[in-house]
């Protein structure tokens, strides 16, 4: 007898069909389960979202950015350079404040402020936009070669202890003093210093990544280097490169309103953040004339801080670990 | 530890002698009439030329580097050209240094003294407003570019106390200012570092440990968490406090401090080539002094660290 006696296999009769019977497949099911929607930059967007502070700075700046590309093409605006007379005397408008006409005043030889205003702002963020990209690309690419490649390695690192112990100021006032001023100098003497600070950063990262194991098993598959820095190590990145971008417009417009106040910047004519800010410096003992300060320094100031919150924000956010 | 002084030593020498080489050679990229001064108007291009050969600069490059660097050696920097005419860079150099120094000491002292209890505070109420404050200073003064707060604060500032708007030696008063501008960015700097160092340190397992055993508040704040703290301070003091040489561009012109800053903008106004030279070199050796000396007190009092391997960068 023992186990399969009567009792028992009764019962298992009745379940027998039911144990045994094929279960239906339900694709629906398999797909919703296997399918995760889950997109690296919806992510990001959504945790940069939850950060109220940022996104009021982003619509903010982004408000500013549209305004300052469209201002030239509003109705009654006026020249940044043209100086303007004042129909009683005949003489220059100098030094007007703030009215109807002249909605942010003249400065001391009678052009528009609100005019230069704009036209500043949109000197100085072609600047610094410049100078970020170039700064990205070149960080990167040395950044990369100098964390990954073992060979290199010691060579760059003694670069960089050179590089880096002169002073960027006076880098900066170097490149100024050789080159003549003009946009283009002013670029050009901010990249080279600033790439620096980029590639050391990445330099870094790339030391801490490169021989995790996903990169182990990676190279012992075979994958060649160039491979492995472009789809393994620079993605895991995107966070800290965006942070720095970021940064690095402020500092870019930073840098120019120095040269400007030691008097390497942008010839007058040339209406920048850094020559207004300079301007106003020089008529700031008159307290009659202070607007001609305040006014691009608030400009100045609403920019960078966007910059700087909105680079912050989205690093966090670009983090994955952040992502849930 | 001797040999690893020693190391170190040898290697700053190295590196201190590629970049002053490297300053150097770019430092002959300079207009050429900044070694000419007031003069260069009446002389004709032969005397011009003339003028510039006695002076050493037609010599093959390398010879000029030679002698620049014999002279080096006895401490002569040159002539001033139009600064001060004919006075040793040397002496105008040392007249300046004393101010900038006082000022940029002070600055840190009282950096130290108001931005590692904001960073404290601002760790211990995290998310409260006092961080929320803090946070928004910090954000303020590392994104505006100096030169604006600088600016506002001493139009008014100055207006509201009633205060002078300039530097004068023998009123304390107007030292204030500048030495308030001074201060801000580091207290910032110091606010930020402290307040993320306590707020990663606090979660660390020795912490809770500390805690679950029972050791006063009090205790781990001072004995454990502050004395670790102020280790990577060790090693970037010294090279902050010798920096403070270079003086501050922007503060020491706005408010006509005679010190170091204002006087390479001069130099560079004035076209003082041998200033622009001597300032330029100095200031480019004293990061690596600064370096040199941080990393030899830093093996001094922290136990942990292993001699004799390699070097990473920071």
């Amino acid at each position: 007898m023992g186990l399969y006696s009567e009792k028992i296999r009764n019962i298992t009769d009745k379940s027998c069909e039911h144990l045994f019977e094929f279960a239906e497949q339900d694709e629906e099911q398999a797909e919703k389960i296997g399918y995760s929607n889950y997109s690296y930059w919806r992510s990001t967007w959504n945790s940069f979202l939850k950060n109220k502070v940022a996104v009021f700075f982003l619509i903010l700046l982004i408000t500013l950015v549209l305004f300052v590309l469209i201002q030239p093409f509003l109705p009654n605006q006026k020249s940044p350079t043209e100086i303007y007379l004042d129909p009683e005397t005949g003489y220059q408008a100098r030094n007007v404040a703030p009215n109807e006409e002249f909605w942010f005043g003249t400065n001391s030889i009678g052009q528009d402020l609100w005019a230069r205003i704009w036209a500043g702002t949109r000197t100085s963020l072609f600047i610094g936009v410049v100078v970020a990209v170039v700064e990205v690309i070149v960080g990167i690419t040395i950044g990369a070669l100098w964390g990954y490649s073992r060979k290199l390695e010691g060579a760059f690192t003694h670069a960089y202890n050179v590089v880096e112990n002169i002073p960027t100021t006076i880098v900066l006032i170097i490149m100024s003093l050789i080159l003549r001023p003009s946009i283009t100098t002013i670029i050009i003497a901010m990249c080279i210093t600033g790439w620096v600070e980029m590639a050391r950063f990445i330099r870094n990262q790339i030391v801490i990544l490169r021989d995790r194991e996903y990169n182990l098993a990676s190279r012992t598959l075979g994958t060649p280097s160039h491979r492995i820095i472009l789809k393994n190590l620079l993605p895991y990145l995107i966070s800290i490169i965006m942070l720095r971008m970021s940064l690095a417009i402020p500092y870019a417009i930073g840098a120019e309103v120095f040269l400007t106040y030691i008097g390497l910047g942008l010839p007058v004519s040339e209406p920048s953040l850094g020559n207004l800010i300079n301007e106003g410096r020089v008529l700031m003992m008159s307290p009659d004339l202070r607007y001609q300060l305040l006014f691009p320094s608030i400009v100045l100031s609403v920019i960078t801080i966007s910059f700087y919150i909105i680079g912050n924000a989205f690093a966090d956010a670009a983090d994955p670990k952040n992502h849930v | 530890m001797l040999a690893y002084i020693g190391k170190r030593l040898l290697q700053s020498i190295i590196t201190l002698f590629i970049i002053i080489t490297v300053v150097f050679l770019l430092l002959r990229l300079l207009p050429e009439e900044g070694y000419l001064g007031a003069a260069a108007d009446k002389m004709t291009p032969e005397q011009q030329e003339i003028y510039l050969t006695n002076l050493g600069l037609r010599d093959p490059i390398i010879v000029q580097l030679g002698n620049f660097y014999l002279d080096l050696l006895q401490g002569d920097l040159g002539k001033s050209i139009t600064y001060r005419t004919d006075v040793p860079v040397v002496e105008i150099i040392a007249d300046k240094v004393m101010y900038s120094l006082m000022f940029g000491v002070a600055a840190i002292v009282l950096a130290l003294l108001v931005g590692v209890p904001l960073g404290i505070l601002m760790a211990q109420f995290k998310g409260r407003w006092i961080d929320s404050l803090g946070t928004g200073y910090i954000v303020f003064i590392v994104a505006v570019p100096s030169m604006v707060y600088f600016l506002l604060i001493q139009v008014y500032i100055s207006d509201f106390f009633n205060l002078p708007l300039l530097f004068d030696e023998n009123k304390p008063i107007t030292w204030l200012l500048p030495l308030i501008s001074l201060a801000l960015g580091p207290i910032a700097f110091y606010a930020m570092w402290m307040r993320r160092y306590m707020v990663d340190e606090l979660n660390k397992d020795y912490i809770k440990l500390a805690r679950a055993k029972g050791v006063k508040e009090r205790t781990i704040m001072f004995q454990h968490v502050m004395r670790n703290a102020f280790i990577p301070l060790a090693q970037f003091l010294p090279a902050t406090i010798l920096l403070t040489i270079t003086g501050s561009i922007y503060v020491e012109s706005l408010y006509s401090i005679p010190g170091m800053g204002g006087l390479l903008v001069d130099a560079i106004q004035r076209q003082d080539n041998p200033i622009v030279q001597a300032l330029v070199l100095l200031f480019s050796s004293l990061g690596i002094i600064g370096l040199f000396l941080g990393d030899v007190l830093m093996a001094l009092i922290d136990p942990r660290i292993k001699f004799g391997k390699g070097e990473s960068v920071r």
